[in-house]
């Protein structure tokens, strides 16, 4: 895989590497699924979970850690506590993470809420559930592949 | 051996499903992402969803004994539950589905528990269906 040659992203591949995923869902059975169609994946099942990982907690602690780790964040959009919204924001927000791809899913089709998530700076917004089709286009979009 | 046989009447059993609604694309999704690697992948995810569905029906069931049910609970409950049929491709219980998060959106009790008693039957058919599916696929 070759970096992307958009100017644009500070976002880059190594040419070897597979992308790591983070994926968060607060259902088993997508998780499973995420886990099965993103094969280099860490599965969390909510946000906090999820800035944790990405070295975003409160603490502050392993940022770079988070940084080197993780190339993409997929999250539900309907989750307790935390939505995907908001784990966007705050992904977003950092200073770190904040050129990580961040992929939104949701089983609604809320034009509403597809636009405030792309505007937020989502990279995509996914209909659940995720199909291997979904997975092509999304590698084909980060990588800046004419289709 | 009989893998010609099984491998025909498992097809005929996967197409039935289909004719008669209750599988959607999605188990087809499923499928392909069988591989070596994972040879039992659809069945593993199937057996996970049906240990997850029977604890939200449980509190699905524990929700609707309230005397004042609370239809946000129950909304939540069956968007999961709808979010979980609808990954391994059951159509018809997850239009079911629809039905129940209308009702409680309307705040209709009576229809909540009707869709339910309706979406637990449908549930456990597909269930049945898919034990004997699976049962052939291993032969």
């Amino acid at each position: 895989m070759a970096a992307p040659s958009s100017s644009s992203s500070t976002w880059v591949m190594e040419t070897s590497d597979v992308p790591h995923v983070l994926a968060v869902d607060d259902n088993l059975i997508d998780r499973k699924l995420v886990e099965k169609l993103l094969r280099n994946s860490s599965c969390k099942e909510n946000g906090p979970r999820a800035l944790e990982l990405l070295g975003l907690t409160s603490g502050g602690q392993n940022t770079m850690n988070g940084r080197s780790k993780v190339n993409l964040v997929i999250t539900d959009y309907c989750m307790p506590g935390m939505t995907g919204y908001e784990l966007l924001k705050k992904i977003k927000e950092s200073s770190v993470m904040k050129e990580v791809p961040v992929v939104i899913m949701s089983s609604e089709n809320i034009p509403t809420r597809i636009n405030k998530c792309l505007e937020e700076g989502a990279q995509m917004f996914i209909l659940k559930p995720l199909k291997q089709s979904d997975v092509k286009k999304l590698t084909c979009q980060l990588m800046n592949c004419e289709v | 051996m009989d893998t010609n046989h099984s491998r025909r009447q498992l097809a005929a059993m996967k197409q039935s499903l289909f004719d008669q609604g209750l599988l959607d694309e999605q188990f087809i999704q499923l499928e392909e992402l069988q591989d070596d690697a994972n040879p039992n992948f659809v069945e593993e995810i199937v057996t996970l969803h049906y240990r997850d569905s029977s604890r939200l029906i449980s509190s699905i069931e524990q929700a609707l004994k309230e005397r004042n049910l609370d239809f946000n609970k129950l909304d939540t409950l069956m968007h999961q539950f709808k979010g979980s049929s609808s990954s391994i491709g059951a159509k018809k219980v997850k239009a079911e589905c629809n039905l129940f998060r209308e009702y409680c959106r309307a705040g209709n009790a009576e229809g909540c528990m009707r869709s339910f008693q309706q979406l637990k039957k449908e549930h456990a058919a597909l269930r049945k269906k898919l034990e004997a599916y699976f049962q052939v696929s291993r032969v």
